[in-house]
């Protein structure tokens, strides 16, 4: 019954993504081409990464807004190394990255778990806090492209055979290993447990300040590893560019990727297929001759009919339990 | 008598346990999270007079107050929000969307009735907005204003662009202007710390944003409105954030879409600092009054000691956590 119904969901995810292209499609024919593909496949990398940690958070119940910030300052830390101390081989980067963002996660967690915080206010405070920080150890400069390593920045450069960039992969294995995770570990089912029912969840003997805080550091984690890739794709890490902003992208992903924001719903395959609306929309705005400065409204408009989406499948959900009901 | 029911030993029991003693008064009085804003407030000027001899000067805050009175003013109506057991995120970027729509209309001189109908009807829509999703359809809040906070920042870089729109000149200098020889935007938070401070306190309305705060299913019981409340809140903040808005661009003489950009952390800043409870039903309008002078007195001492924005930045979030864990923590030892 739930699982036809999540079914459905993603369906309905995957439905849009085929009307929006077809759409697309009829006014610009490019869109449809090969090459307007990799674009989106390009687009998506970062974003899927973000949302892999944010979805696991907002199915325990909380939320991390922090996650802009922490892909910021890992970046930073890891170009820094880069810039300063060039004879570590870079991939040692994703060590650093992926390190710093796993602290800075933690940090959040036991702020969340310690005092019993709401998170979003805990990562409201962190997300200043680490923004601050990038520029105090960056001294406000950017890193240029000459101090990222070539090898870093070839993860993600195009190559005319269309071959799949390294970035893509490491997105998608983030996503498998989600999947593996959420579904197939006890921890995994214990913060689906802990986002249903927060009440039953100690009950039940699942150590819930144990498990918020992992959650928070998985997220943590990969914004760090979002934020090494950032500087491949970009081949710059900038103060106050680097991830502003990214948390929005990555909740409205998301959200329209059918995680329900009561808790304790929510798929790695819809997750990755609101990833890729978001990807396509992104793609679609400049061949549609709509000015980069509407992203940011887009990203919210989505967001809120994401909420609308939501709330009517959990209407309908709750309609066919109590008709079900009736009936016995 | 053995084979009593174990319900009624425990009601027996229960009805001779005594009933806690009560506080005494000075704790009642002295033990709350206003005390530490105000005792930090002292300090944080003391403090500042130690960097500048200007900060011992009462004109001297005044007039560096007008560089947050929006935000506090937005503070100020935000603490009712929260004490009424809801959050809203997305003022300061529907200050932002107001302001841009505002100056937009004053640029094509139309008159100022129009233009200050256009501002404040833009508010009272991003209200009503925000009230529809999480009052009309249930929402959560939390998630709700950050969707909303998204959209209107979106909206206003749409109209706007990364360009800045001017006003004419006669509209610039509200903070030059001296009312009762305050500047105007300080007299303007004075006043509605005070409306409100009276709502809040002293009318049946404001006792019922307690109540729909602590408990909303009892409020609901006893007869209380909690959807009429919650939403006339939501429709204040959004005429609020458009009123701050205009006295924001007055100050600035021009607008971005960038205006206020963060603000919504020094908004909860300011209601967390000044002791409201994050899960509501508790808070006062005159911890938040107290917050916002001390936040306006710490960002100026430390612009004075000459620390970068990114430090600024540094401490205001880890002002914001230790704020919310010393309330929490005065509120667990207080009764609850």
């Amino acid at each position: 019954m739930i699982g036809s119904l999540l079914r459905r969901r993603e369906a309905g995810i995957l439905l849009m993504i085929v009307l929006f292209c077809v759409f697309v499609g009829i006014m610009r024919p490019r869109f449809l081409t090969l090459d307007q593909f990799r674009i989106i496949l390009l687009l998506i990398p970062l974003i899927m990464i973000g949302a892999m940690g944010q979805m696991l958070v907002i199915i325990a119940r909380h939320v991390d807004l922090s996650i802009g910030s922490i892909q910021g300052l890992a970046a930073m830390l890891t170009a820094l190394m880069f810039k300063f101390h060039p004879e570590i081989p870079w991939g040692f980067g994703f060590v650093v990255a992926i390190g710093v963002g796993l602290g800075l996660g933690v940090i959040n967690g036991v702020l969340v778990t310690a005092f019993n915080l709401p998170a979003i206010i805990v990562t409201l405070g962190t997300l200043s806090l680490y923004r601050g920080l990038t520029f105090i150890v960056s001294n406000a400069k950017q890193i240029d492209r000459q101090f990222v390593p070539a090898a870093l920045k070839a993860m993600s450069q195009d190559s005319p055979t269309y071959a799949v960039p390294w970035i893509i992969v490491i997105a998608l294995a983030v996503a498998v290993a989600t999947y593996w995770f959420a579904n197939r570990t006890l921890v995994g089912r214990q913060i689906y447990a802990m986002g249903s029912n927060p009440i039953a969840a100690p009950l039940r003997g699942i150590r819930v300040n144990a498990v918020t805080i992992l959650v928070f550091a998985i997220s943590g984690a990969l914004a760090g590893l979002s934020g090494i890739m950032y500087a491949s794709r970009w081949g710059f890490v900038n103060p106050s560019n680097t991830g502003t902003g990214f948390e929005f992208q990555v909740i409205a992903a998301v959200v329209i990727g059918g995680v329900s924001i009561n808790g304790g719903v929510g798929s790695v395959p819809g997750v990755v297929l609101g990833v890729f609306l978001m990807g396509c929309v992104s793609a679609a705005l400049p061949l549609l001759g709509i000015p980069g400065t509407s992203q940011a409204a887009i990203y919210g408009a989505v967001i809120v009919i994401a909420l609308l989406i939501d709330r009517s499948v959990r209407m309908r959900a709750n309609a066919a339990l109590s008709s079900a009901r009736g009936r016995e | 008598m053995s084979d009593a029911p174990l319900g009624i030993n425990s009601t027996v029991s229960a009805s001779h346990r005594d009933a806690a003693p009560p506080r005494p008064l000075w704790q009642v009085i002295f033990v709350r999270p206003e005390t530490l804003t105000f005792v930090l407030l002292v300090l944080a000027i003391f403090a500042g007079g130690q960097l500048s001899p200007y900060f011992l000067d009462i004109r001297y805050i005044l007039d560096s107050f007008t560089l947050t009175a929006e935000l506090s003013l937005l503070a100020l109506i935000l603490t009712l929000v929260i004490i009424a057991g809801e959050i809203d995120l997305s003022p300061a970027s529907a200050m932002a969307l107001s302001a841009c729509l505002f100056a937009y209309a004053m640029s094509f001189d139309w008159p100022m009735w129009i233009c200050v109908f256009i501002g404040i009807g833009s508010g009272l829509i991003m209200g009503a907005i925000n009230a529809a999703l999480i009052i009309g359809l249930q929402l959560p809040s939390i998630i709700v204003t950050i969707g909303t906070l998204t959209l209107y920042r979106g909206l206003a870089q749409v109209i706007a662009g990364d360009k800045s729109i001017r006003v004419p000149e006669w509209y610039i200098g509200i903070d030059k202007v001296q009312i009762l020889g305050l500047p105007a935007p300080d007299l303007i938070f004075i006043i509605a710390a005070i409306a409100l401070a009276f709502v809040l306190g002293m009318t049946v309305w404001g006792r019922q944003i307690y109540q729909t705060g602590t408990n909303e299913t009892a409020a609901i019981y006893a007869g209380i409105r909690t959807r009429r409340i919650k939403t006339v809140l939501f429709l204040a903040t959004g005429v609020t954030a458009s009123i701050a808005g205009m006295i924001f661009i007055s100050r600035l003489g021009s607008v971005r879409y960038d205006l206020g950009l963060g603000g919504e952390l020094q908004m909860v800043l300011m209601a967390m600092l000044g002791g409201t409870y994050i899960f509501g039903g508790r808070g006062t309008i005159l911890g938040t009054f107290l917050a916002a002078l001390l936040l306006s007195v710490i960002s100026t001492g430390m612009t004075t000691a000459n620390l970068l924005p990114a430090t600024q930045l540094c401490v205001l979030g880890v002002l914001l956590v230790l704020s919310i864990i010393a309330t929490n923590f005065i509120y667990s030892r207080t009764q609850r």
